[in-house]
Parts: C-alpha cells; sequence; structure tokens
C-alpha cells in the first residue's frame, strides 16, 4: 500500500510497473535527434483530418491503441484512462478517447499532464482501485498555435525565449505484470503551484523553473537522497532559459544538479539546426519523449533510477490579456529499472 | 531620387516598429494601433503631411499613412459636410483599403486553408 | 533561499538568450524600406495612366493588400514575415496579413462565426482605434470651425 513520507511524497510499495508505451510524433519532431525512438512519425501533420484538433484527437487514439497493443492488452482490460491536452476542455483527450468506452478521468496540468496522468494512474494501481490504468497526453503545434497565438499564417515574430509546441502524443500503460524489464514506478510527489511573477507567455521555461525546483527539492528532502543517487533528472519543457534557471534556483539551496539533468524540450529538437527559438515544449513534449527515448532505455537498463519532472505552466490566454502572472507547477515520479 | 526617399523614410519607419518589437512586450496589434493612432495624431499637429509630401509612398504605406489618409478624410468631410463628417469622413477615405482587406480575405479563406509550420 | 519576484525578474533576464536586434533592425530597414519603394513604384505608375495622387495612393493600398492576400493564402507570407520582422508588420502588408490570416484559419468554424468574425480579431482594434482617433481629431476641427 501506499505510504506518505516526508510533506510531499507518496512511495508506492507495490511499484506498479509501466507495461507499455507508445509515441507518435509529427514531421519536425521526426527530423529532430531522437527520431529513430517514436512508433510513428506523421509527415502529414493533418493526418488526413480536417481541422487540427480532430489531428491531435487522432494522434491520441494512435497512441493509447499502439500502447495496448505492445501491451497486448485490449481497451476492455483497462479500468481507467487518465487524459489531457492543451486544448480548451481538453477537445483532444475527449474526442480522441471517445470511441474506446474505457473510463475517462480528463486532467488538465498544462505541459505537466504526462507526469500527472502517469501519477494517477500509478496511484491508482498502486491503491487497488485499477489492475490497469492508461496515461495519455497529446499537443500539436498547429492547434495550439491558433489557440494560444496567432494564426498560421500570421506573420508574427517570435521571441528568443518562446518555445516551440511538439507536435506528439505519448500514452503509457501501468499495470502489475509478469515482465522484469518493465520500469516500476516507485515514488510520486505532486508539485505545489508556484508562482514568481513572470508575465512573459513568451518565456514560459522562466514561468515553470521555480515549481520544477520546489519539487525536486521536496523530493530529496523527503527521501533523504541526493542528485548523485539519480542517473537522469529529467524535466518536462523547461526548454534553454528555463533550465539555467532551475539549475540556479537549485544551487541556492545547495542542490547542485546540472550533471546529470536533461529537459525533454531541449532533447527532442536540435536548438541550431530547427529554429525552435527556447526548445520544445506542450505536453506532448516530456509525453513523446518519456513514452520513446526514456522508456527504451529504461528497459535497456541504460537508466536504472531516475526523476521524471513535467512541468506546466498554468495560464490561458484570458488570464494573460487579465494581466495575471504565469504559475507554474511540476509534478515528479521516482522510476527505476 | 524619390524611391530612395520612399526607400530611406519607409525603412526608418519600420525600424521604429523593431525597437517596439525587441525592446518592449507589445504584442503586434497594440503596435499597428500605435501607428494608426500616431498617424492621425501627426497628422493633426501638422507633421505628417510634409513628411508624405517629402517620401510619398515612404510615408504613406506604413500604418502611420493609414492614420494620415483617415485624418485628411476627416478635414475635408468636416469643411464640406460639416458635423456629419467627423463620423463620415475617416472611413470613406480608407474605405478602399479597409473593403479591399476584407474582400481579398475573405476570397483567400475559400480557395486556402492553413498550413503547418513545422517544416 | 527562494528569490523575490524582483530578484527573479533579474536571474530570468540574465538566462534568456538576447535577441539579435542589430541584424532585425537591418532586415526591418530594408525588407520595410523596399516594401515602400515597391508602393512608390506602383503609384507613380498609376499616375502615369491618368490618376490622381489621392486615387492611385488608394489604388497602391489595395494592390499591396492584393498581393498579401495571395502570397498569404499560397501559405508564404508567413516566411517573409518571419524574415523582415517589422518590415512587414508596419506596411499596410501587415495589417492585410492581420486580416487575411484568421479568416483562411478559422474558415474551419464557419463562414459567420468563422471566417466572418475572426477576420477582425487582430486587425478590428486598429480600424476601431484609427476612425475614433479622426472622429476626435473631426470634432475638434468642427468645434475650431465655429469661431
Amino acid at each position: 500500500m501506499a505510504k506518505r513520507i516526508g510533506t510531499d511524497t507518496v512511495i508506492c510499495e507495490t511499484e506498479p510497473q509501466i507495461l507499455s508505451a507508445a509515441a507518435i510524433v509529427g514531421k519536425k519532431e521526426g527530423e529532430g535527434p531522437l527520431q529513430e525512438h517514436f512508433d510513428v512519425i506523421h509527415e502529414d501533420t493533418t493526418l488526413c483530418e480536417k481541422s487540427w484538433e480532430k489531428a491531435e484527437s487522432r494522434m491520441q487514439s494512435e497512441a493509447l491503441s499502439r500502447a495496448l497493443d505492445k501491451a497486448m492488452l485490449a481497451p476492455a482490460d483497462v479500468q481507467y484512462v487518465f487524459a489531457g491536452d492543451l486544448l480548451n476542455q481538453c477537445i483532444g483527450s475527449a474526442f480522441g478517447l471517445r470511441s474506446t468506452n474505457i473510463p475517462f478521468l480528463g486532467q488538465y496540468g498544462a505541459c505537466s499532464t504526462m507526469a500527472q496522468t502517469l501519477a494517477m494512474a500509478s496511484l491508482f494501481v498502486e491503491g487497488g482501485i485499477a489492475r490497469t490504468a492508461a496515461a495519455v497526453t497529446s499537443s500539436h503545434f498547429c492547434s495550439a498555435e491558433r489557440q494560444f497565438r496567432f494564426p498560421l499564417e500570421y506573420g508574427g515574430v517570435r521571441t528568443p525565449t518562446s518555445q516551440w509546441t511538439v507536435t506528439g502524443s505519448g500514452a503509457a500503460v501501468i499495470g502489475h505484470g509478469e515482465d522484469e524489464s518493465c520500469p516500476r514506478v516507485c515514488a510520486v510527489t505532486v508539485g505545489r503551484m508556484i508562482d514568481l511573477g513572470v508575465k512573459d507567455a513568451n518565456n514560459m521555461g522562466a514561468a515553470m523553473a521555480p515549481a520544477a525546483s520546489t519539487t525536486i527539492a521536496a523530493f530529496l528532502n523527503d527521501t533523504g537522497t541526493r542528485p548523485e543517487d539519480y542517473d537522469l533528472i529529467l524535466t518536462g519543457d523547461l526548454g534553454y532559459t528555463g533550465s539555467r534557471l532551475l539549475i540556479e534556483l537549485l544551487r541556492r539551496e545547495n542542490i547542485d544538479i546540472h550533471k546529470n539533468h536533461a529537459d525533454c524540450g531541449l532533447l527532442i529538437f536540435d536548438r541550431e539546426k530547427q529554429d525552435v527559438k527556447a526548445g520544445g515544449s506542450g505536453c506532448g513534449c516530456a509525453g513523446s519523449v518519456f513514452c520513446s527515448y526514456v522508456m527504451h532505455r529504461l528497459r535497456k537498463k541504460e537508466l536504472r533510477n531516475i526523476l521524471f519532472v513535467a512541468t506546466g505552466a498554468m495560464m490561458s490566454t484570458t488570464s494573460s490579456q487579465q494581466g495575471e502572472s504565469i504559475p507554474g507547477i511540476a509534478h515528479l515520479l521516482n522510476i527505476r529499472s | 531620387m524619390e524611391y530612395v526617399k520612399a526607400f530611406v523614410v519607409g525603412g526608418l519607419i519600420c525600424v521604429v516598429g523593431q525597437v517596439l518589437i525587441d525592446f518592449t512586450k507589445l504584442t503586434p496589434a497594440r503596435i499597428l494601433v500605435g501607428y494608426v493612432v500616431s498617424g492621425v495624431l501627426l497628422t493633426a499637429l501638422g507633421v505628417y503631411e510634409p513628411l508624405v509630401n517629402f517620401a510619398g509612398a515612404g510615408a504613406t504605406v506604413p500604418l502611420s499613412g493609414f492614420g494620415y489618409t483617415l485624418a485628411k478624410g476627416v478635414e475635408r468631410a468636416v469643411r464640406e459636410d460639416g458635423l456629419l463628417g467627423v463620423l463620415t469622413g475617416g472611413l470613406t477615405a480608407t474605405a478602399a483599403g479597409i473593403s479591399a482587406a476584407m474582400v481579398f480575405g475573405y476570397l483567400a479563406a475559400l480557395i486556402s486553408r492553413s498550413s503547418d509550420k513545422s517544416k | 533561499m527562494k528569490p523575490t519576484p524582483g530578484e527573479y525578474s533579474k536571474m530570468t533576464g540574465k538566462a534568456s538568450p538576447p535577441s539579435s536586434f542589430v541584424k532585425d533592425m537591418i532586415l526591418a530597414f530594408v525588407c520595410g524600406g523596399a516594401v515602400c519603394t515597391v508602393g512608390q513604384l506602383l503609384c507613380g505608375l498609376y499616375q502615369n495612366a491618368g490618376m490622381s495622387q489621392t486615387a492611385a495612393r488608394s489604388t497602391v493600398s489595395v494592390s499591396l493588400i492584393g498581393i498579401v492576400a495571395i502570397l498569404t493564402a499560397f501559405n508564404v507570407y508567413d516566411d517573409f514575415a518571419k524574415f523582415a520582422g517589422a518590415g512587414s508588420l508596419v506596411p499596410i502588408t501587415g495589417f492585410a496579413n492581420a486580416m487575411v490570416s484568421p479568416a483562411i484559419e478559422f474558415k474551419t468554424e464557419g463562414h459567420v462565426m468563422g471566417i466572418g468574425a475572426k477576420m477582425f480579431s487582430i486587425a478590428g482594434p486598429v480600424i476601431l482605434y484609427g476612425t475614433f482617433a479622426s472622429a476626435v481629431y473631426g470634432l475638434i476641427i468642427w468645434i475650431f470651425r465655429l469661431f
């Protein structure tokens, strides 16, 4: 049974396994450094659908059905699916998964959604509420642009701190299986919202870094461990600016993570060649990187003990227009192999 | 020579916009509004017309020129129609541009769809 | 030690990559200047064809808006804009793109609330405040003419 330690951390004593995972991405992501790890790369990012929102939904349903196939499960074997995305009222998830007939719990954690859904699925399995649960997220560059920024054909200028929304979806299936090579979720830390007054929606890395540093510090404190104990501390989508700020913020608390820190937003694109400014972002960023590259390395035991910390900026176009600052959030999972 | 003048003055007006983009957090819509309102204001103060006479399209093509057209339109309409001209002058003078943007915009929407910029 | 919002704002400034403003300025100058020169060229042509100066200037605006509508419809205007920065935003081309691009983008939401309403989402304020400023100016002239 799950056990609380310290202030914020839950230890999963039954160690729910990530039975399988799948990642679907778009063309640009498929041209990036993680090319070989993705399950499907869609050259046509409309996925032959009539709208970008429909394309995003389709990526989610593809990701989930691939993940289920890999685990040799049918939708009927899954008791709960936790899913979320960036679109208003989470329509990417609702419409993507409506035909699966799996009990559905929509999640909104902005770009932290992969960690949030994984945490929920793991805790449900840990608590015996579900034998098998799934976690799904997605984001699509085009649907995000038209909702949060400008029409695609609008000639806007991107600032150097802005991040590029990843077109991608990640799905993972959690349960207790026979296969010993499946990575195990050993602890979960649900983050608190932290707001240090950043208002610039084109600098979300800066808005999210304080939340990531707070969650990481809380986890290390609760467990009495140090950064050196982990092979990798992987943040969601802080990008260039946010990653620098995270390292600096933790250094102020005498925690040095610069040697084993990596960021999904910096891994998925080649910043030099792909003109993505500060790096990738979006639910699909942490989602597709975790469900492909990170899962592969965990299964091969190249990584044995990692912290996965997806970060989110809890803002909307309305809150921005009303002059609100951007609260950040970060959820952490300790995953071992 | 008139081309050089148009190039230099038009270029400089755009550089002001670039300064606003790089050094302030102003959104494009705010910058465009700023240009049009400044155009009206500068014309009212009698500053913009000499610039138009000097640089031609260099001063009329930037959006401040749109403000200039609005202001000149209202000046003429008030002279000719009195109080009613206050309301009719601006849009009458700029009707060609605004209607063109609406009509062409609608036609463009009929034939085109947006494309993914992730190339 | 958690930083205060003030301290954090300074840290953010330091950690953010700088914008390449010298290059941006040059591109804005050259591209913006070029658009205006095209305008001047067209204006000369129209006047040679017998138009009055006022009519020629309006026709220049219409022509540039037409060109931008075509480039936007063929999905290439944003490439020019990315390169030219304010050089594409400040001329009437920026206004035209601001009306044409949402019309294309929101076609999926229908002809009335999609194309019809969203067309003015960026350019509407420009028309409103321009017209409002001109009305204020007109009222001032009218009052002055009473005396």
